[in-house]
């Protein structure tokens, strides 16, 4: 970049900034007072918003679930009354029974263990090692950015449920390794995001200033561009929670996940199917959970995201 | 009948924090074929106000109170659909950013042609040569080529002078020049400005001009309203308030404004710099012969555009000398190679060629643990205040990170340090435990400042450090490090485009010009005598120029241009 270019990109970013709010000739007042509204369409908002209120508080029910199941139900999730098989949701069963006698609501609680463990598993293979890797890619730039930037674009190009059912195939069967299978394919997405992030931060002033301070390479990659790349990458992370419960739940639905006695989400569906002309709450139910689940993540991750562009912006 | 009144003008924007008036009770009048300067500092209101005249209020802002009266008809409370109609025709707008404000996906001559469609669609007439007389008035040449051409093909100033073009197509009563040229060099703020002038005189258009520039106002505005914090503190012809301005807060502007300072530089003796104020500073050269703090010998930098394309030549065998304890400003319009210059020096660029030396010592190759060690002699402070500091760190971190970095002192020694040099710089020790986000831009540059004296550099690289700050908290800075120099004996290489500043700080002065040095010396005699025609072209584009001297005695010019 030509020294005129980036001082006019300096010249207009130094332009465009709205300002601290009164900035009285004193000069070293009023930094605190309010900012200037800008454009953004901020003055029209709800003091709370009430679905994101009902996300947080889906979550916050499921992770109970998962944590104590007992406060929530009384019932066995594995052993059941042969005499109350498939029995209509109901006063003593509130989602009704499969066809083994289990309540249903308490498999489906009990198996909030096994499908968000799963999930966090994922996540979390997806979130290191995707993380490192944009990190690596970022900030080394050059021939390194562009092997990562092509193994990403080859991991993005084979589909993901061919590539879980690849891993599962090689790993064996199980939660913990369905739950890897979903983690390496979300990789990609969260290099592709790191990276661009690590890029966008590394080419700020303050860690030009930081190197101009004498900061050696790893300690400003860690102090100042690893957390200010951070904030959208937390909000793919709550996304990704959403993704990966579909994602195992379609794995142990179609029998790759979980073996058959685990409440797991994917597989109480998958059980139901045999039932669902006469027993339709086997298959209902499940599904909702799991569809409210994901769209309650999205939601979370969609606010979260705001807020990290809104503390960009400042 | 004024063409313009604004009656007791009240405008409030609600923000997550509640509801926070930008505006309070202002008015001012405009008549036909006179331009209003509305001068003020970054949230005085200027802006609003002017927004608020032709209903462009961001969506969160609104008239709380106040009238007003465009040729008598009160057209604040009026809807889109009917301001629409006024708008361009009766009232029209230059905004501030010539790169965001026009469409990047349409030719210039479509945007200019969208004006007659919108206004006059059963008008017959063709509107290509509408388009093409109109670009030639405000003087872009080739106007058959440019009106094909995107924006991106443009220059700033030719962006302007497109917006200027759409704005003054339908011949409007009023146009409100928003910041017109405060993104621009100032030879081509001339010229645009001159364009302006030249139009208000032949179509008799009154100019709404909003500047936070003084000297800009004084000179093109017959009236001058200065605001402050949402009112007005003065409103008076130009001339009168340059004369006597009748409030503190004015005065305070006209001394702070570097066109009208009359804060001559002391010279500073090479080599200066007492030594008695703390021993601070570094290595202190012997005091007779010594080698020059900084100097550049035949500097060049090279760029390549793509794998294979050819060299551009951002910086051409620039050299120069800087004495230790001086100043040595280096001028020029953006794309000048100044700040290229500056970072080499600096050390974040390599020269292609040439070399660099520090009190006699050759640092053009240093790398690795020398280029780190070199840190602690050379300190590049940023234009931008608001992208030099990590939003996530408190200002204690920030100020403590260069000897966190160098292992300096342990924890507490530390902490005292940084304590210490948050008052050097003039700011109170409660920021210690801020964010910058809590900070203004001022107190921002003074933090930056603070964490480049945390290690003791012998020599400053200052890119523009005061460029984007009002005047008020400029002259601030300005005294800080001047201060700072005659303490510490510090040695500053100064980048700006502003020469009146340079006139201020600076001892020694090169003028760069698309890579090379035109001219340099030391900066009382060239700005006196200039012999280079771009230096002298540079020098009476400065706004104010025409303005001699301090808020006392002016003979104005200003009377004449009606």
């Amino acid at each position: 970049m030509s020294a005129g270019v980036k001082s006019v990109l300096a010249e207009e970013r130094a332009g465009d900034r709205p300002g601290p709010g009164v900035t009285p000739p004193g000069e070293e007042r009023g930094a605190k007072r309010g900012r200037r509204g800008g454009r953004s369409g901020r003055g029209r908002r709800l003091p709370f918003r009430p679905t994101l209120l009902l996300a947080w508080a889906v979550l916050a029910v499921v992770l109970l679930w998962a944590l104590v199941p007992g406060l929530f139900t009384d019932y066995s999730a594995v052993s059941g009354t042969p005499r109350d098989r498939l029995l209509p949701p109901g006063g003593a069963h509130w989602l009704g029974t499969d066809e083994l006698g289990r309540d249903l609501y308490a498999r489906i609680v009990h198996g909030a263990a096994h499908s968000l463990s799963a999930a966090v598993v994922a996540v979390a293979v997806g979130f290191v090692a995707g993380t490192v890797l944009g990190l690596i890619a970022g900030s080394a730039g050059g021939i390194v950015d562009a092997i990562i930037g092509r193994l990403v674009d080859v991991l993005l190009s084979i589909p993901g449920l061919l590539l879980q059912l690849s891993v599962i195939i090689l790993l064996g069967f199980g939660t913990v390794n369905a739950a890897i299978a979903v983690g390496l394919t979300s990789i990609a997405s969260f290099t592709r995001l790191t990276r661009s992030e690590v890029v966008r931060v590394r080419r700020s002033d303050y860690v030009e200033a930081a190197f101009g301070s004498g900061g050696r390479y790893a300690s400003v990659l860690v102090r100042h561009v690893l957390p200010n790349s951070l904030g959208p990458v937390l909000s793919l992370i709550a996304l990704q929670v959403g993704t990966a419960i579909i994602a195992i739940s379609t794995l142990g639905f179609l029998g790759y996940g979980a073996p058959p006695p685990t409440p797991e989400w994917g597989l109480l569906i998958a059980e139901g199917r045999n039932y669902i002309a006469t027993s339709w709450w086997l298959t209902t139910f499940p599904g909702l959970v799991v569809v409210l689940v994901v769209l309650a993540a999205n939601r979370v991750g969609q606010s979260i995201g705001r807020g990290a562009q809104a503390g960009r912006i400042r | 009948m004024s063409l313009l009144e604004i009656e007791s003008l009240a405008v409030s924007y609600s923000t997550a924090g509640g509801i926070r008036r930008a505006v309070h009770d202002v008015s001012l009048a405009i008549e036909p074929g006179q331009t209003v300067a509305l001068v003020g500092e970054s949230g005085s209101g200027k802006t609003t106000t002017a927004q608020a005249v032709i209903g462009l209020l961001p969506e969160n802002g609104r008239v709380e109170r106040g009238r007003v009266l465009l040729n008598g008809t009160d057209i604040a409370g009026w809807n889109e659909r009917r301001l629409r109609a006024v708008r361009g025709t009766q009232v029209s707008l230059v905004p501030q950013d010539p790169v965001s404000s026009l469409d990047p996906v349409q030719t210039i001559g479509a945007q200019i042609a969208e004006v007659f469609r919108l206004h006059e669609p059963r008008d017959r007439r063709p509107v290509l040569p509408r388009v093409l007389a109109l670009l030639e008035r405000v003087g872009i040449d080739e106007p058959e080529h440019r009106a094909r051409q995107y924006p991106h093909e443009l220059s700033g100033g030719m962006r302007q002078r497109v917006l200027i073009a759409i704005a003054v197509a339908l011949h409007p009563r009023l146009i409100i020049a928003d910041e017109p040229t405060s993104a621009l060099d100032v030879t081509v703020q001339r010229n645009v400005l001159d364009l302006l002038d030249s139009l208000r005189r032949e179509f008799g258009t009154a100019v709404l001009f909003v500047t936070h520039d003084l000297a800009v106002a004084a000179e093109r505005s017959q009236r001058l309203v200065v605001m402050r914090d949402g009112r007005v503190e003065e409103q008076d012809d130009t001339a009168t308030i340059l004369q006597a301005p009748g409030s503190a807060y004015t005065r305070a502007l006209l001394a702070d404004a570097p066109a009208f300072s009359t804060v001559e530089r002391v010279a500073r003796p090479a080599g200066g710099g007492s030594s008695a104020a703390g021993g601070a500073t570094t290595e202190a050269a012997p005091p007779t012969a010594a080698p020059p703090a900084l100097a550049v010998t035949g500097l060049v930098k090279e760029f390549r555009r793509g794998a294979r394309g050819a060299a551009f030549r951002a910086v051409d065998d620039v050299s120069f000398a800087v004495p230790a304890g001086t100043t040595h400003a280096i001028v020029g319009e953006s794309g000048s190679g100044k700040t290229t210059t500056a970072r080499m020096v600096a050390r974040f660029e390599t020269p292609t060629a040439g070399s660099i030396a520090l009190a006699g010592e050759d640092i053009t190759d240093a790398r690795g643990a020398a280029l780190r060690a070199l840190r602690r002699r050379v300190q590049l402070v940023y234009q931008n205040p608001f992208s030099t500091l990590d939003p996530r760190q408190r200002i204690r971190d920030i100020v403590e990170e260069p000897l966190r970095n160098f292992g300096l002192g342990d924890r507490a020694a530390r902490r005292d340090r940084a304590a210490e040099l948050v008052d050097r710089v003039a700011l109170p020790p409660s920021v210690l435990l801020r964010h910058p986000r809590e900070l203004s831009g001022g107190q921002r540059q003074r933090v930056a400042i603070a964490r480049a004296l945390a290690l003791d550099p012998a020599v400053f690289v200052l890119d523009e450090a005061v460029s984007a700050l009002d005047v008020t908290v400029q002259a601030g800075i300005l005294r800080l490090l001047d201060e700072l120099q005659r303490d510490l004996g510090l040695t500053y290489l100064f980048i700006s485009h502003d020469l009146a500043v340079v006139r201020q700080i600076s001892d020694t002065v090169s003028v760069m010009r698309r890579g090379r040095v035109v001219e340099s010396g030391p900066v009382a005699s060239l700005f006196a005598d200039p012999r280079h025609e771009y230096t002298q072209q540079l020098l009476s584009a400065v706004p104010g120029a025409a303005v001699p001297g301090a808020a006392d005695a002016l003979p104005t010019p200003l009377g004449d241009r009606r």
